[in-house]
């Protein structure tokens, strides 16, 4: 299951060019890699956000596989129907083909909103990947803050101002939450990572039952960076170990990516306006706070791999 | 044909099983569970063909539906009440996306206060969703309608509910007659699709961003759709009719040919309704029932044509539409008539919330508030049956 970026080159994208989204979009590439990896018998389900919106402005559309969207919080529960259909009509004999189904959202969309409908579906065994494109915030609708928000970030519902400093609560680890229901394959993967994260689809596409990804993709909008940094952004945060590349194969942790020279979160939170008042001021205090969770986190997540859990 | 005693929900299940649709995406909810229950085993014993999905709520329910219709499957859910409340917001996408599926309806009553009995303000509250609605007065139209109208359903390319009243229907054996699997089968037909997406050689977009542009077209459409399902509908019931001698039409007419004073109304209450006319016609008095079947598509035709003779007329809302003007079925019904030359005197009566029972006496109440308005009595515009004030 090797990738080889010369045969990924010659494929054709099935996330066509010419979609409006942002000049340095991370989403955008997310789905664009998730595509290349599916090939082209794949059917796709949207929730409401970005991706969405920027894809299929009638009556043009990016997407060269079937697509259905319907609401912001029941791309999985939409996916489980498609699924479903797929499952009776192919015991009657009417669908022949072996088909993908993946379903994506937003963190919005996912972490929020729709974890009721991801949960469900993931606990009804459904054969479906579910993608989650993670940028940290509800960027479609102006930056609000989501659930994924990390923990001093300054979005348009957590600004930073006078005596709040940004996001005053952690982010929810939703990957950990997707692990907790038990399903056959969950991982943790980022846009610069291409390689990781296209293998990653595809044995999770390999794999029967209910799976979930959750693919770093930094927003140059909503994060305030330069745009031509956002695979730099997303490599930052991998490096940091803000966002460790790990994956759960039936429960069992495997972090598939220990960064060699490890950069103080410090670093990568500097690049991104969304943090630019933890430098002034008192804030200092919540910089060391964000770099002890990292830390936490990375260490819980090497204790897990090396008990084989 | 077979003789049964089912409740409206064993019907209605019954019906879903001769359907035995592709696809059934259902959340439990009182009244309406026991559809669910009984289709579940039905599928456990192997009976329908059906892949099941038990969800985690009402919304993923319909959400489910609109996924596996997009994929050329025939699809049915049931529910009731604070579900069909749920399910508010994927109701329109159903009907935006053009999407054939049936709900089978259990009319319940809305928070707060909770209360678990009938009346008809949840699917009220859901008159504007693009949505046809039929409404059973028993057992056997709750089993007819449901065959029906996902045959209506698949043809006007709309979804459907069809509802019977909360325990009054759905918990009351009543007696039915069920028509042979096969007739059923023959009488629906194959199901069709004009597209799906599990058609990866022809990929296509179902949803899209529809801007300034388009929207309003597309809106346009889907209204067109509803006045053709008119058409649809009277087709179905015909063939309906004709196959298996059981009539229905948008509406029932009881007594109307010469009657002076009516009641128009929906659902179960039509049963009582109609043993008061008939005591009153003993008693020499003019008086008729026009139940509606079909409150969406609205059959303005019929319902002028069978009041044009009417001149005291009583309208009965089982929910309150809480717009102090007057409640759902009052304001279509006096709306219908406006252009009418010749129309009655319409007075609206709001009755049954939360399940209170419906006597004898309080129809035949408002036959004698409208004798009363008859004689130069003052009656109010809106008024309120069996409520202590």
């Amino acid at each position: 299951m090797a990738v080889n970026l010369k045969e990924l080159s010659k494929q054709e994208d099935l996330f066509a060019s010419g979609h409006r989204a942002c000049a340095g979009c991370g989403p955008a590439i997310a789905v664009r890699q998730a595509l290349l990896a599916a090939g082209k018998e794949t059917v796709v389900s949207f929730a409401t956000g970005c991706m969405e919106v920027v894809s299929t402005i009638f009556p043009y559309t990016a997407w060269k596989v079937p697509y259905i969207h319907s609401l912001f919080e029941n791309s999985a529960a939409t996916m489980s129907g498609v699924e479903a259909a797929y499952n009776a009509l192919k015991r009657k004999g009417k669908v022949k083909k072996d088909i993908n189904f993946i379903a994506f959202g937003g963190d919005g969309g996912t972490y929020d909103i729709g974890l009721q409908a991801l949960s469900g579906a993931m606990e009804r065994g459904h054969n479906m990947l579910y993608i989650c494109y993670d940028n940290e915030a509800y960027m479609n609708t102006g930056i609000q803050r989501s659930s994924a928000t990390p923990y001093g970030a300054s979005t348009t519902t957590s600004p930073s101002g006078k005596v709040i400093p940004g996001k005053t609560r952690q982010r929810k680890d939703l990957t950990e939450i997707m692990a907790a229901h038990n399903i056959p394959y969950v991982a943790q993967a980022s846009i610069s990572d291409w390689r990781d994260y296209i293998t990653k689809v595809q044995k999770a596409l390999s794999i029967e039952g209910p799976k979930f990804i959750v693919v770093f993709a930094p927003c140059q909008l909503g994060w305030y960076y330069k745009k031509e940094n956002t695979i730099k952004i997303a490599d930052m945060a991998v490096k940091s170990r803000f966002w460790p590349l790990y994956e759960v194969e039936n429960g069992v942790h495997k972090i598939t990516k220990d960064p060699k020279t490890v950069i103080p979160v410090e670093e990568w939170l500097k690049l991104q306006g969304r943090f630019r008042h933890l430098f002034k001021g008192g804030n200092k205090k919540i910089i060391e706070e964000i770099q002890e969770e990292v830390n936490a986190r990375w260490e819980r997540l090497k204790k897990l791999e090396k008990a084989g859990i | 044909m077979k003789v049964a005693a089912k409740t409206a929900n064993e019907a209605m299940a019954e019906a879903m099983r001769q359907i035995n649709p592709d696809v059934v995406a259902a959340y439990p909810i009182t009244p309406s569970t026991e559809i669910v229950q009984i289709f579940s085993q039905f599928v456990a014993d192997g009976l329908v063909d059906t892949e099941f999905v038990p969800v985690e709520s009402e919304h993923s329910a319909l959400s489910a539906c609109i996924g596996a219709a997009a994929a050329g499957a025939r699809v049915m859910t049931a529910t009731s009440s604070q579900g069909l409340a749920l399910m508010n917001e994927v109701l329109f996408v159903a009907a935006g996306l053009r999407l054939p599926m049936v709900i089978c309806e259990i009319a319940r009553t809305l928070s707060a206060p909770i209360n678990i009995h009938c009346d008809h303000s949840d699917t009220m509250d859901q008159r504007d969703t693009g949505w046809m609605q039929f409404y059973a007065e028993d057992s056997q139209e709750a089993y007819d309608l449901v065959i029906q109208a996902m045959k209506i359903s698949e043809e006007a390319f709309l979804p459907a509910m069809v509802s019977a009243d909360a325990f009054i229907l759905s918990h009351s054996l009543q007696r039915i007659e069920m028509l042979d699997d096969k007739d059923v089968q023959s009488f629906i037909g194959k199901h069709k699709t004009p597209f799906s997406v599990l058609d990866t050689d022809h990929p296509i977009t179902v949803g899209p961003l529809d801007l300034q542009d388009y929207y309003f077209e597309h809106k346009r459409a889907e209204a067109e759709a509803m006045i053709e399902a008119y058409k649809v509908i009277k087709k179905v019931f015909n063939d309906f009719g004709k196959k298996f001698g059981r009539k229905y039409g948008l509406i029932e007419e009881y007594k109307m040919k010469d009657a002076k004073r009516a009641i128009v109304l929906m659902g179960s209450t039509a049963g009582t309704a109609k043993e008061v006319v008939d005591s009153l016609r003993a008693d020499g008095e003019k008086v008729g029932l026009v139940k509606v079947y079909a409150f969406r598509p609205w059959p303005a035709e019929e319902i002028n044509k069978a009041l044009r003779n009417v001149e005291y007329l009583g309208v009965m809302d089982r929910a309150e539409g809480m717009s102090g003007f007057g409640a759902p079925l009052f304001t279509e019904v006096r709306s219908s008539l406006y252009d009418e030359n010749k129309k009655p005197d319409t007075y609206g009566y709001v009755y049954g919330l939360g399940g209170r029972d419906v006597k004898i006496e309080d129809i035949k109440k408002v036959f004698d508030d409208l004798k009363k308005v008859e004689v130069g009595e003052k009656l109010d515009r809106n008024n309120y049956l069996g409520v202590r004030e």
